[in-house]
């Protein structure tokens, strides 16, 4: 069990780790972390998820897919975005390096708000964020389709 | 001008070729001084990922709007952030971007109602100039704070608001989305975010003419004789009467604008900025849905 940000249960220690490494930095130096993330985005492996599997997010403004494979007690997630789209990248890097490990309850249980509650949006605004926003909810529908 | 225009010869077939410059022209002119290079994109990271060199980035949504009015800048915010980019008033300034210069013909647009006099868009963009296999660098400029005189940006020329598309209702008007937001199947790109009209469809009598008709593959503009094919021959607009372009938040009809604007030579080109996000939200505008553009209501 993860323990829990007091700030803000249910949110697992990776994510609030993430949100607090975000808070920490200025308006600029957050944009500079978002590129971080999006080219530390895992490649997905050929083969790995079938090709009817991914699902397209499309509150996203670029072609992102998702694809949760549900098969074991811990949920993987997996997500591509192009090279030419860095923050919507970055963006699904955030929820699957900060989600990965967890059980589907710990999932289920990440706050709706969290891609608010990064500092983000002076810094890429809201509309944008909308696409972090559909990615979590369409991970979280997944998981809780395959419970 | 501050630099003379680029006479490469693909340019001289339109109205206003001073508007354009090629790839080859900027790889030339990189450091000549009075040359400043913007980057605007849709996506406000890629130009971090690697841009051209000494170039500027200016982002549309955080940059180029007021952040409490939805509004542009005002000719101080404007001027300073002029000062911060490093752009003098006297400057030639070239923009370019991806997607075919969406972003880069919207933010030459926001220029233009502060009359900055010489602003350009590199013909092809991001896009053409990646393809190209020429430089790119992730190294940030930082430019010398410049004295940018504060202008009051004019709303009169370029800019339509809701009550003049109502008024202009039986004249020339450009529905520049996709066929499925013009029908009103959908208020918004397809697997684009939603971005909150209420109702779907199109301003009565505007012609659906989907912005990317005016480009190439290589995200270069059409030729001058395949734009009068779509828009005057196919559409009628001729230019005889003056035109309004709209899209769902003004983004994409900028790219229109600048077409009929500059490559075709239309003088009086409108953009409708509040686009589909304001009409179709609006009390009581008329509004006609399906693929036809509708008649005009009658005037009370």
């Amino acid at each position: 069990m993860s323990e829990v940000d007091t700030l803000s249960p249910g949110l697992p220690q990776a994510l609030a780790e993430i949100r607090e490494d975000f808070l920490a930095l200025s308006i600029s130096d957050r944009l500079q972390m978002l590129l971080e993330f999006s080219e530390s985005l895992p490649e997905v492996p050929d083969g790995i998820v079938p090709d009817d599997a991914w699902e397209q997010v499309v509150e996203c403004q670029s072609p992102v897919f998702i694809h949760v494979d549900t098969d074991e007690d811990i949920p993987v997630i997996y997500a591509t975005a192009p090279q030419e789209a860095p923050t919507t990248r970055g963006f699904a890097s955030i929820l699957v390096q900060g989600l990965s490990g967890l059980d589907r309850q710990a999932i289920l249980a990440v706050p709706g708000d969290f891609p608010q509650s990064l500092g983000l949006n002076e810094a890429v605004s809201f509309l944008r964020l909308r696409g972090m926003s559909g990615m979590l909810s369409r991970i979280q529908r997944q998981v809780a389709e395959a419970a | 001008m501050a630099v003379g225009p680029d006479s490469a010869e693909e340019l001289q077939q339109y109205a206003h070729p001073e508007r354009l410059v090629s790839t080859e022209w900027l790889a030339n002119n990189l450091n000549t001084p009075g040359v400043v290079v913007v980057e605007s994109d849709e996506d406000i990271l890629l130009y971090d990922t690697g841009h051209i060199p000494g170039a500027v980035k200016i982002d549309w949504h955080t940059e180029l709007n007021d952040p409490v009015v939805r509004d542009y800048l005002d000719g101080e915010q404007f001027a300073q952030l002029m000062s911060r980019k490093g752009i003098s008033r006297d400057d030639t300034v070239v923009f370019y971007g991806d997607k075919s210069n969406w972003w880069a013909t919207y933010a030459l647009w926001v220029f233009s109602l502060f009359d900055h006099p010489d602003v350009r868009i590199l013909n092809g963009g991001r896009d053409k100039w990646i393809a190209e296999g020429r430089e790119l660098t992730k190294e940030g400029p930082s430019p010398a704070p410049t004295d940018y005189p504060v202008i009051e940006r004019d709303d009169s020329t370029l800019r339509a608001f809701k009550e003049d598309v109502l008024k202009h209702l039986g004249k020339p008007l450009v529905d520049v989305r996709s066929p499925e937001e013009y029908s009103g199947e959908r208020t918004h790109m397809p697997a684009y975010p939603e971005e909150g009209a209420l109702r779907g469809g199109h301003i009565p009598t505007a012609a659906s003419v989907p912005w990317a008709l005016a480009a190439n593959e290589d995200g270069t503009f059409k030729s001058l004789a395949e734009l009068q094919k779509i828009y005057r021959d196919d559409h009628g607009i001729t230019g005889d009467e003056p035109v309004i372009a709209y899209c769902r938040i003004g983004e994409r009809s900028s790219h229109t604008w600048f077409v009929l604007r500059h490559l075709m030579g239309i003088e009086n080109v409108r953009n409708y900025d509040g686009s589909w996000t304001e009409w179709g939200s609006a009390v009581r505008v008329p509004i006609v849905h399906g693929s036809e553009p509708g008649e005009a209501p009658a005037r009370s």
